[in-house]
């Protein structure tokens, strides 16, 4: 009898796209506005992109920078990049002309794909570079505008699915993420971790070809991205959604697509259980609520359980550098309302103190990650790599600090404690105060600024910045809060700005944001 | 103020901070223009609420009611006429027979 594993391994990311597209050609993929894609259109239109791609000079290891909005034309552009041997790099829409600017600039992108609204950022973003990347564009294109538009570039490539020249270990993509230390980092994952991370989160949340995954989280955020890669790898439909800023209409497509995965981040569920105290609110049909990003409130566990009756509620953890960290099983959820569980499938957590020795239950301790999906460090960032990437119990083997406080119970199920640097979750995002505070300083008449994250309702945490200005400055709350809109992406701007005289100074002369946490708790 | 000014000088000062009223076209999606996110459309429906003093329900948070100045313009004169037909009956009556 012959071996029975005719089949191909997969090996790249890319290869459960072309697995599902043979499997289920004509089941719907992706559903966005009134668009409803087939795995085997989205197959095609991927191939057409990554043929488009290569003739306008992509080569393998190059960067495909991805600034749109969440659209099928999207995910074409994540798989369309993929199958071209390049990384993408996703940027969130809201990402404003500097960053923009700055994440072209270090990722070194060959091609830059844009959403024709967006163009307004585009232009003044590419005026700085040096060398600028090849601009295609989704929708129409304006005249005048040195670019190709999508639909045209498609038009004219083949349709025969490229060569493959990329192995398991090459990067797949680069995701930009905030931290403690200025810029961003673009945090390298390549095709093994990624599909690693992958085949982990699809074991344990079950997910199938029946399941309708809704997304209403950028799919620049890698937690918005992997709903787009479970669906493909198990050939689900997925429903993208710009965002949830309209709830109403979120609401009616979960009933009207009968959503069976709804995963979002603690905003999300405060803006629903709100919704839900005005006129109650129920989703028979979902069978899984998932949360990551930030640490969902116990009090929450049993209200979503009320507008999801059906559906089981993963409490998760976890961080771009690796994906996902942990779970708690959902069977746990009522006696360990507070835990985010355990290790995810094929991987472990360490809890080491100071001197890198394992902590005993209850005692807080730094989390260590261990497994294929880690990432392989930040691109071109070799020190800030190391303080995240330290040397593992096997030889050679690298495991991530993730420099987070937990505790872990007797059972080892693991509870946040704190970080150890001074980011703010807001949203679910992570905001880097050096980075906002680097754009306060560089408004003139700003002397001194720190920024802090106070407790919110909604928000988890809200941007608060502590000002005090040069004399004769004419500046007030709102000219600071547009100068740094015009700058920094929405969830990055100071919600609430104080003006003072002169901020209070440590011993060491550094501003005691410590005295100034506590003046604003009062 | 006209209701359209009103929401005009909103969304330039809270979302786009600008003067410049050319920033914006009446019929702009929010959403699509990147203006707001999901916490911004909160904000509006606030502000809706404490500045005509109607309460903006659940169901009504809906991309046809809120996402461009002309759509918000039009759910605020629904909700103001849905308002008038509330009136207590002999309040109406009494405007009929004057009218």
């Amino acid at each position: 009898m012959p071996y029975p594993s005719a089949q191909r391994p997969l090996r790249l990311l890319q290869d459960s796209l072309q697995r599902t597209a043979q499997t289920f050609p004509d089941k719907i993929a992706i559903i966005s506005g009134v668009d409803r894609i087939s795995y085997g259109q989205l197959w095609q239109r991927s191939v057409q992109m990554a043929n488009a791609l290569k003739s306008r000079g992509v080569r393998r290891g190059d960067r495909v920078a991805i600034y749109l909005d969440n659209t099928w034309q999207c995910a074409v552009s994540v798989f369309g990049s993929l199958l071209a041997d390049a990384a993408f790099v996703l940027i969130n829409p809201q990402t404003k002309s500097d960053k923009l600017a700055y994440i072209l600039s270090d990722s070194a992108a060959r091609v830059l794909i844009a959403e024709s609204a967006l163009l307004r950022c585009v232009q003044p973003a590419l005026a700085q570079l040096e060398s600028t990347p090849y601009l295609l564009v989704a929708g129409p294109v304006p005249a005048g505008t040195q670019a190709e538009s999508l639909k045209t570039a498609w038009a004219s490539a083949s349709d025969t699915p490229p060569q493959p020249a990329n192995i398991a270990l090459d990067l797949a993509s680069l995701i930009y993420t905030s931290g403690s230390t200025g810029d961003p980092k673009g945090v390298m994952h390549t095709h093994q971790s990624m599909r690693f991370a992958l085949e982990s989160l699809v074991e344990y949340l079950e997910i199938t070809y029946q399941d309708r995954i809704i997304c209403v989280l950028p799919l620049s955020f890698d937690y918005g991205l992997y709903q787009l890669l479970m669906a493909v790898h198990t050939g689900a439909a997925l429903v993208i959604e710009r965002s949830f800023a309209y709830s109403a209409q979120i609401f009616n497509l979960l009933e009207s697509e009968k959503i069976t995965v709804f995963p979002g981040v603690p905003t999300v569920y405060a803006m629903l259980l709100a919704g839900d105290e005005k006129s109650p609110l129920r989703f028979p049909h979902v069978r899984k609520v998932t949360n990551t990003a930030a640490a969902l409130p116990a009090s929450f566990n049993q209200r979503l359980q009320k507008i999801f009756p059906n559906a089981a509620l993963y409490r998760m953890y976890g961080l771009t550098e690796c994906k996902r960290v942990c779970y708690l099983d959902p069977t746990l959820i009522d006696q360990k309302p507070e835990s985010v569980g355990k290790a995810i499938p094929g991987t472990e957590t360490l809890l080491l103190n100071d001197q890198g020795l394992p902590v005993a239950p209850g005692e807080p301790g730094k989390l260590y990650v261990r497994g294929p999906h880690v990432m392989l460090g930040y691109w071109q960032q070799p020190d800030k790599t190391d303080h995240m990437l330290h040397p593992g119990p096997t030889l050679g083997e690298k495991m991530l600090c993730t420099q987070d406080y937990f505790t872990a119970d007797e059972d080892g199920c693991l509870y946040f404690v704190g970080r150890s640097d001074n980011i703010i979750k807001s949203r679910g995002e992570k905001v880097s105060p050096t980075e906002v505070e680097a754009v306060l300083y560089s408004l003139p008449g700003v002397r001194e600024a720190t920024v802090l994250g106070v407790p919110d309702a909604i928000l988890g945490q809200a941007i608060q910045a502590i000002i005090s200005l040069t004399e004769g400055a004419d500046l007030d709350e709102t000219k600071i809060r547009k100068f740094c809109a015009q700058r920094l992406e929405n969830h990055m701007v100071p919600s609430h700005i104080l003006l003072m005289p002169d901020l209070p100074k440590s011993a060491n002369g550094k501003i005691d944001n410590k005295a100034l946490a506590a003046m604003l708790a009062n | 103020m006209e209701p359209r000014q009103i929401i005009r000088n909103y969304i330039l000062e809270n979302f786009l901070f600008v003067d410049d009223p050319s920033a914006i076209a009446d019929d702009d999606s929010f959403l699509e223009k990147g203006i707001i996110d999901s916490v911004g459309a909160l904000e509006i429906t606030v502000f809706l609420e404490q500045c005509f003093g109607f309460s903006v329900k659940e169901e009504e948070m809906l991309p046809s009611n809120l996402d461009s100045v002309n759509n918000l313009v039009a759910f605020i004169a629904k909700k103001q006429k849905g308002a008038e037909r509330a009136l207590p009956i002999s309040t109406t009556t009494a405007a009929l027979v004057a009218g």
